[in-house]
């Protein structure tokens, strides 16, 4: 799926928004993801997944990292998600599936907390992005999937 | 997959609190579904896609019609949604994957409208009901 620069500015502008609070939204996405998708649990079974958990917090706070790298490389998608995977699959230990439905739970999360920033208005299309989305979630959509 | 009788109150709950609105919602999730999943849009030839359309809207109001049936028989969904099903297959034009990525876009819109609402066990009762949905798509589509 091609990546316009249009949706790596609305990434950039939203990690940016985010500043060191990316790993609070992971942990809140984590949370939601082991609620509505209980079988992701499975994978996890060295750590306590109760709500509030420390693990829990920290597992995301690893994903935060990963995710915030992965926008630095925009441009170059490809190489640094290779050392992403590489990172994803033997330390995070959550397999495509599950990060599927993690991004999903990602989105809902930022959405409830950016409201205004995922919105589609008309007006904001035409301050600047006339050919690309301005739809933050547009932008977090494509890179996540 | 069970459908305990929490999930149940919570999506009924929520779809109370939309009241009319519901339309407006599945508008948006429309629109974001075409933004984001961009191949989706080849199943509506026939239609005005750009943001705004009244198409667009009309064709939405129908997919919320169609959920809100689906809410009011949470405790017989099999049968609803063979209804449902036929009318997706048949009239709405939307296959079960394109489904999935609306349902995706609606819980993202709805996320956004009702933040304090949306805890992660309404999350997870409304993807349940999604995914009921979709599934029973799926039977007769096929």
């Amino acid at each position: 799926m091609a990546r316009s620069q249009d949706d790596q500015w609305l990434v950039l502008a939203l990690w940016k928004k985010m500043g060191s609070n990316v790993g609070i939204y992971t942990t809140e996405a984590l949370e939601r993801t082991f609620v509505a998708f209980p079988s992701t649990k499975t994978y996890f079974p060295h750590l306590d997944l109760r709500p509030g958990s420390s693990q829990v917090k920290a597992h995301a706070q690893k994903v935060a990292d990963a995710l915030t790298l992965a926008t630095q490389h925009l441009d170059d998608l490809p190489a640094s998600l290779s050392a992403l995977s590489d990172l994803h699959a033997h330390k995070l230990c959550v397999d495509p599936a599950n990060f599927q439905f993690f991004s999903c739970c990602l989105l809902v999360t930022l959405a409830r907390h950016y409201p205004g920033d995922f919105s589609g208005e008309k007006d904001a299309c035409l301050l600047g992005h006339v050919s690309g989305s301005c739809d933050f979630c547009t932008g977090l959509q494509v890179m996540l999937n």
